[in-house]
């Protein structure tokens, strides 16, 4: 299977994306210019983490008009996987491939840490392969990680079941505490209505390993290949 | 077409936290300025643009609100002036 993972001017995870799918994943992954006009016949398109465009404007306002983001879009539109990770999610959010926006941390501080999600639902192409309830421990780094939307938007999002990824503390339970960034709902990640664009702004690339800290992230990819596969 | 000189004023939709408007609301507190009762820190844009009219001016960078400058699930902006350049 083929993973495609854009590279805009100022990300850098870009690297991280493709060591995960070619090293820890075994399959296929190739990196497309911000600039190029094709996905490389890709199945999995991944925007990964970084400063595209030095977050001139706000997080994601300006990557958001490249020109493979047409691509990208088409693809989203037929139903292909999209994983849009820390600014790849900030990216997609702008693009209006996932609703609601992320603003600036609440503590206004840069978050570099690891931090616990919990998986809140597993009927999705992004997590079949974890169990509900599950805690994760996941690296963070962002300064711009505040999901905001609005109460209609927030109502529809958790009655669709479309909230995956929940901050919590070390018991499970999302208190004020273990929400890194002041996300409404301590959302960490949201997949789309269509549930074939993932955003998060945790680094599940980053955590592919137990050699780096944690392997908890690689089952998000294996779960992408268990779907294409299926 | 005569050239034109639009500010655009965005800001933070009320209602949502706005961590630069409370941190600096409390550091006015604290340098003696209880009467502030509300900051929000927003960003102001000046735009120069060829246009036929004012009217022309305006319309377009409204445009370029709704598409770039301000972000409409958080944001809200006002065109603050138009000039001609």
């Amino acid at each position: 299977m083929k993973f495609a993972i854009v590279s805009f001017p100022g990300s850098n995870g870009d690297y991280d994306a493709w060591h995960a799918i070619a090293d820890q994943l075994g399959e296929t992954a190739v990196y497309v210019w911000h600039k190029d006009h094709d996905l490389a016949g890709a199945d999995v398109v991944i925007l990964p983490g970084g400063f595209s465009y030095g977050d001139y404007l706000r997080a994601g306002a300006i990557a958001r008009f490249s020109p493979i983001m047409r691509e990208v879009a088409a693809h989203a539109q037929r139903g292909g996987p999209v994983i849009a990770i820390c600014n790849g999610f900030q990216v997609a959010c702008e693009a209006g491939l996932l609703p609601g926006a992320l603003l600036r941390n609440a503590s206004l501080r840069f978050v570099g840490d690891t931090i616990r999600v919990r998986v809140e639902s597993t009927d999705t192409m992004f997590t079949n392969r974890y169990e509900r309830g599950q805690i994760l421990r996941l690296p963070i780094a962002h300064g711009d990680g505040r999901f905001t939307a609005d109460e209609a938007t927030l109502d529809r999002l958790e009655q669709n079941g479309q909230v995956v990824l929940r901050y919590v503390d070390a018991h499970g339970d999302a208190n004020p505490d273990a929400n890194p960034n002041g996300s409404m709902h301590a959302i960490a990640g949201v997949i789309s209505e269509r549930g074939n664009v993932l955003g998060l702004m945790p680094h599940p690339e980053r955590a592919a390993e137990a050699l780096v800290g944690s392997g908890d992230g690689l089952a998000l990819f294996e779960s992408v290949l268990a779907h294409v596969h299926a | 077409m005569t050239r034109f000189r639009v500010a655009v004023h965005i800001v933070p939709r009320r209602g949502l936290l706005d961590p630069q408007g409370k941190a600096v609301a409390d550091a006015l507190h604290a340098l003696g300025f209880p009467q502030i009762a509300d900051v929000r820190v927003g960003r102001h844009v000046v735009l120069e643009t060829d246009a036929a009219d004012r009217a022309a001016a305006e319309s377009s960078v409204r445009a370029m609100c709704g598409k770039l400058l301000a972000n409409p699930v958080t944001e809200d902006f006002e065109i603050a002036s138009v000039e001609g350049a």
